[in-house]
């Protein structure tokens, strides 16, 4: 055995599915350099990857989650480790059978064949379930078996073939040591490894490994109960590994998987049981491994019962094996990747399965190597997606307990978490109480969607705020949206809009670096402001902001709630380290209005009264005129300092108006009182974030904004491309030099009917885009069209859809479907680009 | 037929048994636990005896409360009574259990008849004392064989097999009597779900036993020393081929 390095470019702690498969990606992207360690024995070293079910239902509401699996079950697929056996997702509920259609729906989308089944058809493939009990079934043709070991080895191997990697079982890391905030070397069992990267890939023991650099990586350990029960007669005649499809028995939340002659039956049901990464067992200290802990039995027995209640000869099968399996849980259940917040060079790939472990080993050998991902956009599994409070126990514990039974659960995509509630609430929190505010979670900050104090405008505008027929449609949603979204285009309404994040850049080198990671020229005057993109070395977004000019040395962005903490990163990341820049996060110190609507300007008229040179408090002109769009003042309201930026996001005149934290609650007293003899009202985001929006065509980070998609495509591209270098510039001077082969559009639906009659309102979902004879439409690049947002349109009496079309689809009045629920609704291209439907000329806005 | 199976509870094997930091106990913190493996085989022999010959089995262990799990284990493999005789957490020595168990099984066969059979694992899975069983025969007034690794009934006697240097031995005892049952006699079945389910609703008779302090004490407990392995890997694959030419040149096999 070769002696233990003392230096190597890459270092990858775990040697898992996904630690085995990332050498094997970094090995073919070019990395020569790279030492694989893990304190367990090969070929298993005792994590997740050991005791897994190994088995691949691709079919996800989540985009990026069904494109990890898809390319995940493809790599098995050509490592000959793939076994294809069928599954079946069976109902014992109607709310199951619905689901079932939204299922359907999600298949199309991603290209995955399934179909529905009767009880008869499922008791046809799978003979000894007891059909009486089943109401459906949801079939996938194409769910397999993998060897995940085995992947994971040849992985490895090829990688060490090529020369590239040296391989350290039974290496237990000690220390992690980090210099200037980048990390310098691991120490381990064998000795100290100097490494210019380090992956963390150790699953379930993650968190403690990056501890140990002061970093965090949130995820908790937790169980995962199964049992292996035989010999069962007809299984053992079927005299294959696994012969009939697997079954996922959907409403009691567990699995009944072939594993030759008997049958293992895994549970998703039980409470959540968390445990610490520094209690798990070692290999020694294990019965079995240290991810198969012994089995507490009670939390297993009413899954047994069910299983019996659905396949009877699983009854007087013989428990063989059974085990409190261990494996990774989020705060939000998606995975962990990229580098460390904490720590540069240093990076996470946890919290991954099976099913998706090698498309995210890809995914992160890609990111490392070209600087983003090309696979697809990891926005939802972005390590620095969380912010601090995320990052706690408290919250891990909390939200985790909360999803865990939801795993196999039917989850609206506009479900609000009911945990860890009421973490952040801006200072006007009080108010909207009062006021009957129905509060969402944005990223732990309480915000109004929409208000009971506007439920009588519902009877001003009956035909706009019609109740929505199915229970499905109108759930998490309110007509009192489309009330305030019109009530605001006639008079004016107030927003909050704290939850936003503000960062402040300062110091001689601030403009020269925001020029370089933004695309649009932020060399604007003082008091202007500039929207820009911020672009992945590849070329597509990584982020969408705004960013003001404070003072000539003073740039400040403001970006939302939910990629605040990722855009915080990607800034100082890139940010110089001579000093020349100073950057503040100013989000917890400010809180923030949004003054909206025909009557804001006399609102603010009103509202607004500085000091003149005499020292008298006057009233100021915010008239256009003297106070143009883009525009940002300093200004006193009540006696209130605050910085007024007129821009807008619902399509109205007005502006934001930003103020000290302290100050918010006499801020927002004043803008009502200021407003109240011009009809002000509280407003949602009900309607800033989609009603408004949508008729505005106004983009979002992480819905039609991805770092898939280019600036051209999503119609954001600028005439003229600034001289100065930016992150990205390359490879968007060649997109505006190329036809785009998808163009952002946005559609409406013209018939809400579905088969028996009942309206139907698509809740945005990556619902599939079609032709008008029901086939999928895919770019010359591979992307889907489907559905980013949808929404009501109550200015303009229609329901809209943004989605990605290529040029022969892209063509205003063409007509398409969209399939909702596994039904298909004509559509019509209304518009191609960013021309807004509604006041194409922002006069509005702007005049 | 009436058989009594004594079992007890004890770590789950295949894991490094860690100590406390005192010395006085066993770190249970990773463990399962589970039947001695030699009891295991008592129950499944009892099991297997009461299917050929009709009748029933009890079994009862001297344990903590949470050993009524090892037994609603043996009745989810076909026990049908379960007798805990509860203890605080520290172990019994093997003289005061023998005598506890003596006084428990007198209660029980005074109430309701004798038991044809009682049936002891060999000896403990953990403190290895191969005494509970003898002194229980001894204070109950039955013969006893221990070892066993065959086990029948003919013409109202218990047929008793064991290993010996020399061959098989075999024991005729007349009944009521009392077997030492070896790993090996059997292989035990497992629990089947529905046997697992049922034996959730069994009722466990808690029998209080006083039986005065024993004669032996622990002093401390120590771990032994880790194996070293001796296996050194000389390479693997096709590489590995001169060093294993060179091992067997200089061991003499090939020259």
């Amino acid at each position: 055995m070769s002696e233990f390095p003392t230096r190597a470019k890459c270092v990858v702690i775990g040697a898992g599915i996904v630690g085995n498969c990332l050498v094997g990606h970094l090995s073919k992207l070019g990395w020569t350099d790279m030492v694989l360690i893990d304190k367990g024995p090969l070929p298993n070293p005792g994590g997740s990857t050991g005791h897994a079910s190994n088995f691949i239902f691709p079919t996800d509401h989540n985009k990026e989650m069904a494109l990890l699996t898809l390319a995940s079950q493809q790599q098995y697929v050509e490592h000959g480790m793939n076994n294809t056996c069928g599954g079946i997702e069976v109902a014992r509920t109607p709310e199951r059978l619905e689901e079932f259609n939204r299922r359907m729906t999600s298949a199309k989308s991603w290209g995955i064949d399934a179909r529905l089944l009767t009880p008869a058809q499922v008791k046809e493939l799978v003979p000894f379930i007891n059909e009486k009990i089943v109401l459906g079934g949801f079939y996938t043709p194409s769910v397999s078996v993998v060897d995940s070991l085995q992947t994971g080895t040849l992985m490895r191997e090829s990688a060490v073939k090529a020369g590239h990697l040296k391989v350290f079982a039974n290496t237990e890391v000690t220390g992690m040591e980090v210099e200037n905030g980048t990390i310098k070397a691991v120490t381990t069992t064998k000795g100290r490894i100097e490494a210019e990267y380090v992956v963390i890939a150790c699953g379930v023991w993650s968190p403690r490994i990056a501890e140990m650099a002061g970093a965090t990586i949130p995820l908790t350990p937790a169980v995962h109960q199964m049992a292996d029960v035989g010999p069962i007669d007809i299984l053992q005649k079927s005299n294959a590994e696994v012969a009939y499809p697997i079954i996922r028995d959907m409403d009691t939340f567990c699995y009944e998987r072939q594993t030759a002659g008997s049958m293992e039956v895994g549970s998703y049901a039980h409470r959540a049981i968390f445990m610490h990464p520094d209690d798990i067992p070692s290999n020694e200290e294990s019965a079995l491994s240290p991810t198969e802990l012994p089995l507490t039995q009670d939390d297993f027995d009413p899954q047994m019962e069910q299983a019996i209640e659905l396949m009877e000869m699983l009854g007087d099968a013989e428990i063989k094996y059974a085990i409190n399996g261990l494996l990774s849980l989020t705060p939000d259940a998606m995975p962990v990747l990229g580098e460390t917040v904490e720590v540069r060079n240093l990076w996470s790939a946890a919290a991954v399965w099976i099913k998706e472990g090698p498309g995210i080993a890809q995914l992160v050998a890609e990111w490392m190597t070209h600087g983003y991902p090309h696979l697809c956009d990891p926005h939802s599994s972005d390590i620095s997606r969380f912010y601090a409070h995320e990052r706690t126990e408290h919250h891990i514990y909390a939200r985790c307990d909360e999803h865990f039974n939801k795993t196999y659960g039917i989850v609206h995509p506009r479900e609000q978490w009911a945990s860890q509630r009421d973490m952040r609430r801006s200072p006007f929190w009080p108010r909207e109480k009062e006021l009957g505010a129905t509060f969402f979670d944005a990223r732990g900050w309480e915000r109004p969607q929409w208000f009971a104090s506007n439920e009588h405008l519902t009877k001003k505008f009956p035909e706009a705020c019609a109740p929505r027929e199915h229970e499905w449609d109108a759930r998490w949603w309110s007509p009192i949206t489309n009330a305030e979204h019109l009530q605001m285009r006639e008079s004016v309404g107030m927003v909050d809009l704290t939850a936003f994040n503000e960062f402040d850049f300062t110091g001689p080198g601030a403009m020269a670096f925001l020029q370089y990671v933004c695309v649009n020229n932020v060399d604007v005057p003082v008091g202007r402001s500039v929207y820009t993109p911020l672009l992945t070395p590849g070329g597509g977004f990584r982020g969408d902001l705004t960013i003001m000019r404070l003072a000539a040395d003073h740039f400040r962005v403001i970006t939302g709630a939910f990629d605040g903490g990722r855009d915080k990163y990607w800034f100082t990341r890139h940010m110089p380290t001579d000093g020349s820049v100073t950057f503040t996060d100013m989000s917890s110190s400010l809180c923030t209005i949004g003054v909206w609507g025909p009557n804001a300007e006399k609102t603010m008229a009103k509202a607004v009264r500085n000091l003149d040179a005499e020292k008298r408090l006057v009233p100021t002109d915010v008239s256009q005129a003297a106070f143009p769009y883009g525009s940002v003042r300093e200004v006193l309201i009540d006696g209130v300092p605050c910085w007024m930026f007129r821009i807008s996001y619902v399509g109205e005149n007005g502006w934001e108006v930003y103020t000290k934290m302290e100050h918010g609650l006499r801020l927002w007293d004043s803008i009502a009182e200021a407003g109240r003899e011009f009809g002000i009202i509280p407003v949602g985001m009900g309607v800033y974030a989609v009603t408004g929006r949508i008729e505005k065509g106004y983009r979002l980070m992480g819905a039609e904004l991805e770092s898939e998609y280019t600036p051209v495509e999503a119609g954001l591209a600028r005439p003229k491309v600034k001289s100065a270098d930016f992150i990205g510039k390359a490879a968007y001077l060649k997109a505006r030099d190329e036809k785009p082969v998808t163009t952002m559009c946005t559609l409406e639906i013209l018939d809400h009917r579905n088969a028996k009659g009942m309206k139907r309102f698509p809740t945005g979902g990556n619902e599939p885009i079609l032709t008008k004879d029901g086939q999928r439409i895919v770019d010359a690049k591979g992307r889907v069209s489907r559905v980013t947002t949808a929404g009501a349109a109550p200015s303009l009496g229609t329901y809209l859809l943004m989605a990605y079309l290529p040029p022969e689809h892209a063509v205003e009045g063409n007509e398409l479907r969209v399939m909702y629920m596994n039904e298909l609704f004509p559509v019509r291209v209304a518009r191609v680009g960013s021309t807004p439907l509604f006041d194409p000329t922002d006069a509005r806005m702007k005049s | 037929m009436r058989i009594l199976v004594c079992v007890k509870r004890v770590p789950a094997p295949g894991a490094r048994i860690n100590i406390t930091a005192d010395g006085q106990a066993v770190d249970t913190a990773f463990l399962g636990f589970t039947v001695s493996p030699h009891e295991e085989c008592a129950v499944e022999a009892a099991v297997q005896l009461v299917e050929q010959h009709g009748g029933e089995v009890t079994v009862l262990t001297l344990g903590p409360a949470e050993a009524e799990e090892q037994l609603r284990t043996a009745v989810s493999v076909g026990a049908a009574k379960a007798v805990l005789v509860p203890i605080d957490a520290s172990d019994w020595d093997p003289q005061r259990t023998a005598r506890a168990i003596a006084t428990v099984v007198g209660a029980i066969e005074a109430q309701d008849g004798a038991f044809d059979l009682v049936l002891f694992g060999n000896e403990s899975a953990d403190s290895c004392g191969y005494q509970v069983g003898i002194r229980a025969a001894l204070s109950l007034g039955r013969p006893m064989v221990n070892g066993a690794k065959g086990l029948e009934i003919e013409d109202g006697h218990a047929v008793v097999k064991r290993e010996a240097d020399a061959g098989i031995e075999r024991y005729r005892l007349p009944m009521p009597a009392a077997v030492g049952v070896k790993e090996g006699i059997n292989l035990p079945r497992y629990p089947t779900m529905k046997g697992r389910l049922a034996s959730k609703k069994a009722e466990v008779v808690r029998t209080e036993a006083q039986a005065g302090e024993g004669g032996l004490r622990m002093v401390q407990l120590q771990r032994p020393p880790e194996r070293v392995s001796n296996v050194q890997i000389i390479g693997t694959g096709p590489e590995a081929a001169p060093a294993v030419v060179d091992l067997l040149v200089e061991l003499g096999v090939m020259s």
